[in-house]
């Protein structure tokens, strides 16, 4: 962290000097005061995604990725990315913290989940559980065009059931309307 | 005492929908009337009044709403929670569709305007299938004016009156998001008109060409309308959220995706049932799903059964109205479908290669995809009542299984057009689209270069896809020109095009475009967290920002901090840009207004973070190269569909066919 970080907010400066100096408080107050200046400071001190620093490009955008495929977990349907919240600055730092010490992305997600399970992750795993999400789509979609496809094809196998000769008069009639002529246009 | 006019208004205005639901539907069904096309004459003709009375009723509703607003009158409950006195004008009016309630009269009142265009524009069509529509439509209406009656009342009052209302959300505080809702409505309602010419036309047992030709552009309408709201909601979410994406596949956004996905579908299988008289069941089948997928959304939006950043109004209690509501719609119409469909023939035989079948394959690319929006977003809720575990199904997720079948769309996005109807020769084909196809291996293999790729694996698909489309198109529009030669003889070509041609022509270039821009913003945006004092300045994708400092900013209702930085581009300053952080008086979480300089190739994109002390500030940059071409994309293809909607083939060609089918024994 930069040091300049650390440094009290200039409203707290403000208050401490001019009570402290110039009419001279109590040592009570004083300490009362001064546990507000902490108390800003903490806040000055939140985390912001800039003060991290990296080994490489590679390594930032790894854990930004990272990031962006974590869910946060108190907000409505945000990435910790994303999210402003407490707790997603939390987890932020955490997951940092496990990155510069070396972990892997695999050991960083296995941390995760075994603390918050796979809701954590926006990205669900393929695992035997999730087979269902990941291949029940394709099964369903196969399925449907089967059915479809058969549906279409028997119909049209059917014996010749195009128009009546009243309907194909009326057809005619309908579509000479419009310019006298068979458009091909969609 | 205007609330309460309001209120007598929504009431007069259900039972004007029970009559409209009632009588022109029974009209057309009496003494036979199926059949003859005779029924009960008088009955039938009220249904034009009666679609005119409920809009007029359901206007005055609304607009004893919007005068609540102006005139901030806090004891109406709604207004209290949803507006403000120091909201500036146009957000009290925006205000009205803020929440769940004013929302849902909007809808309605979108319903009533839908049901009163029919009842304009259809001077040609048969009386019975007029009522019939109507009919349905009023059904519709009957259930969301009991919803809003019971569960959802705007007029509510609330005593004492409150001094202040609470605000309208920071959010929604913003020209686009004032604009959306209503066009995404418009979308949704829209295809309330499809299906109940599908509906009517099942209960005629008549499903023919001509009610295609009916139903295609109000079909067209709603699709553009839904098109341009969703496009909205993205563009929106863009520059409002601060977070720079322009889709997170959230529930509420999926709940828009699907019935836009299944529209799609119906306008190309509408085509089909018009110019072939093939596929007739099946378009009516997605018909149905286009408006339940509507309702679907309605209910997810509103029931708070998913978590979803933009969820509002989550009450179990109307979340259950809504289900059963959906149930009965779905249910009641399918089982109809069920009835009635078997009694379907399908005409229009077609060979193998031809452009039924690729517009069959079109039907099936949309319907897998709505399949997959349908369970992606539904997953959670499925893993959870199974006890299986909770899981999140996110942006990850969603694209993989995009990208899966994403492709082939195109592919064939290119192809279809170019074939002809029933029957082609695979030669003809190949001979019309085969200078496209190599020019497009060309673009493929010159992207596919590094210094152009730049390493990412879908950079040279997406371009080369989009780079098909484009010359497929110009190959199929080269290929009308071949009648006449010289320069005349072409333009007499280009003139011989129906209108709706060149909409598709349109549509089609905007998924082009959307592709492309898709791929490049995905592939090749770079984005950084920094933190900068006043004076500094920070490189990004080759541009210079420069901090001047931040200074704060009042607004009407809200207090601003505001960024102010210098742009340069080597030595060259190219704008400056003022990104604001807004502290609603309203209270609530502190909102980003990013500042963003909009190009055709890139934007750049500066949102303003925490201060970190010092006057310095934490901020996020991005660079988006080609984001633009997104929302093009969508705009090219909301044209095509209006182009192709004002086609005059649709206003001609009525009266007659109007008489024939009249007159006509039905038959299915």
């Amino acid at each position: 962290m930069r040091p300049s970080l650390s440094k009290p907010s200039l409203w707290a400066i403000n208050i401490d000097e001019k009570r402290t100096y110039e009419i001279g408080m109590p040592a009570l107050i004083k300490s009362f005061l001064l546990s507000i200046l902490l108390l800003t400071s903490v806040a000055v001190d939140a985390f912001t995604l800039e003060e991290l620093t990296f080994d490489s490009p590679e390594q930032q955008t790894e854990f930004r990725e990272l990031i962006s495929e974590l869910r946060c977990l108190v907000c409505q349907n945000e990435s910790l990315a994303g999210s402003k919240a407490e707790l997603a600055q939390d987890l932020r730092n955490e997951v940092y913290k496990m990155m510069r010490a070396g972990q892997s992305q695999d050991e960083i997600l296995d941390f995760l989940i075994a603390r918050y399970g796979d809701f954590v992750l926006y990205d669900p795993p393929l695992k035997p559980s999730t087979y269902i999400l990941w291949f029940g789509p394709f099964v369903l979609i196969g399925i449907g065009a089967v059915f479809m496809v058969r549906a279409l094809l028997r119909k049209q196998s059917a014996p010749d059931a195009e128009l009546s000769d009243d309907d194909r008069l009326r057809l005619k009639d309908m579509l000479a309307d419009r310019d006298g002529k068979t458009d091909q246009s969609s | 005492m205007i609330p309460e006019l309001g209120h007598v208004a929504l009431i007069l205005a259900l039972v004007v929908a029970v009559v409209q639901a009632s009588f022109p539907l029974a009209g057309s069904l009496a003494g036979n009337g199926a059949s003859t096309g005779t029924g009960n004459r008088p009955w039938m003709t009220m249904a034009r009044p009666l679609a005119y009375g409920q809009f007029t009723f359901l206007i005055i509703a609304f607009a004893c709403l919007v005068q609540a607003f102006l005139t901030s009158d806090f004891s109406v409950l709604y207004v209290g929670q949803h507006s403000n006195t120091l909201l500036p004008d146009i957000y009290k009016v925006s205000a009205v569709w803020g929440g769940h309630e004013g929302s849902l009269l909007l809808w309605v009142l979108f319903m009533a305007a839908w049901g009163a265009a029919v009842a304009a524009f259809s001077k040609n069509l048969p009386l019975a299938v007029v009522a019939r529509v109507i009919s349905v439509q009023g059904m519709i209406a009957i259930g969301f004016l009991l919803f809003m009656l019971f569960t959802s009342n705007p007029f509510e009052r609330h005593f004492p009156a409150p001094a202040e209302g609470r605000d309208l959300n920071p959010l929604l505080q913003d020209f686009g998001l004032a604009i959306h809702p209503p066009m995404l409505y418009m979308g949704y309602v829209g295809f309330s008109v499809a299906f109940a010419f599908a509906i009517a036309a099942l209960i005629g047992g008549r499903l023919d060409a001509a009610w295609a030709r009916w139903s295609r552009p109000w079909t067209t309408v709603a699709w553009v309308f839904l098109t341009i709201g969703i496009a909205l909601g993205s563009w929106w979410a863009y520059y409002e959220l601060g977070w720079g994406g322009w889709w997170f596949w959230d529930p509420v956004e999926n709940a828009s995706l699907m019935p836009w996905l299944v529209g799609t579908a119906l306008i190309h299988s509408l085509a089909v049932t018009e110019k072939r008289g093939a596929f007739k069941s099946w378009t009516v089948l997605l018909a149905i799903f286009a408006f339940s997928l509507s309702l679907l959304g309605t209910f997810l939006v509103r029931s708070g059964v998913l978590t979803s950043v933009h969820a509002f109004a989550t009450d179990p209690e109307r979340g259950l109205f809504i289900l059963i509501f959906l149930c009965i719609v779905t249910g009641g119409s399918l089982a109809l479908y069920a009835w009635r469909a078997p009694e379907v023939s399908e005409g229009g035989r077609f060979d193998l290669v031809s452009r039924e079948s690729a517009l069959l394959g079109n039907n099936l690319l949309f319907l897998a995809f709505t399949v997959l929006v349908l369970f992606g977003t539904l997953a959670p809720l499925i893993y959870e009542a199974f006890d299986w575990g909770k899981i999140s199904v996110g942006f990850p997720w969603f694209n993989k299984m995009f990208l899966a079948l994403a492709p082939f769309l195109a592919i064939l996005l290119g192809i279809g057009p170019a074939a002809r109807w029933k029957h082609d020769e695979p030669g003809r084909l190949i001979k019309t689209l085969w200078i496209a196809f190599a020019l497009s291996a060309l673009v493929l293999a010159i992207s596919s270069l590094p210094m152009f790729s730049g390493g990412h694996f879908w950079v040279p698909i997406g371009v080369a896809l989009g780079a098909w489309l484009l010359f497929s198109h110009a190959s199929i529009v080269r290929d009308r020109l071949k009648n006449k030669r010289g320069f005349d003889g072409w333009i007499a070509d280009l003139r011989g095009n129906g209108r709706s041609f060149y909409g598709m022509v349109t549509a089609h270039m905007g998924v082009a475009l959307f592709i492309v821009g898709v791929t490049m913003v995905s592939n090749f945006q770079v984005e950084e967290d920094v933190r900068l004092s006043p004076g500094d300045s920070h490189e990004l994708a080759g541009y210079r920002f420069e901090f001047l400092g931040a200074e704060k900013a009042p607004g009407p209702n809200y207090m601003a901090d505001r960024g102010h930085f210098k742009v340069y581009d080597g030595d060259k300053q190219i704008t400056e840009l003022y990104p604001e952080k807004r502290s609603y008086l309203g209270g609530g979480m502190p909102m980003t207004e990013a500042a963003i300089d909009a190009g055709l190739f890139r934007d750049i994109y500066i949102s303003l973070g925490e201060p970190v002390g010092d006057g310095d500030w934490a901020l996020r940059l991005y660079y988006k190269p080609y984001v633009r071409w997104i929302w093009l994309g969508a705009i090219l293809m909301a044209l095509g569909g209006t182009l192709a909607v004002s086609d005059p083939r649709y206003r001609t060609a009525r009266s007659r066919a109007a008489a024939a089918v009249g007159g006509a024994t039905a038959r299915a």
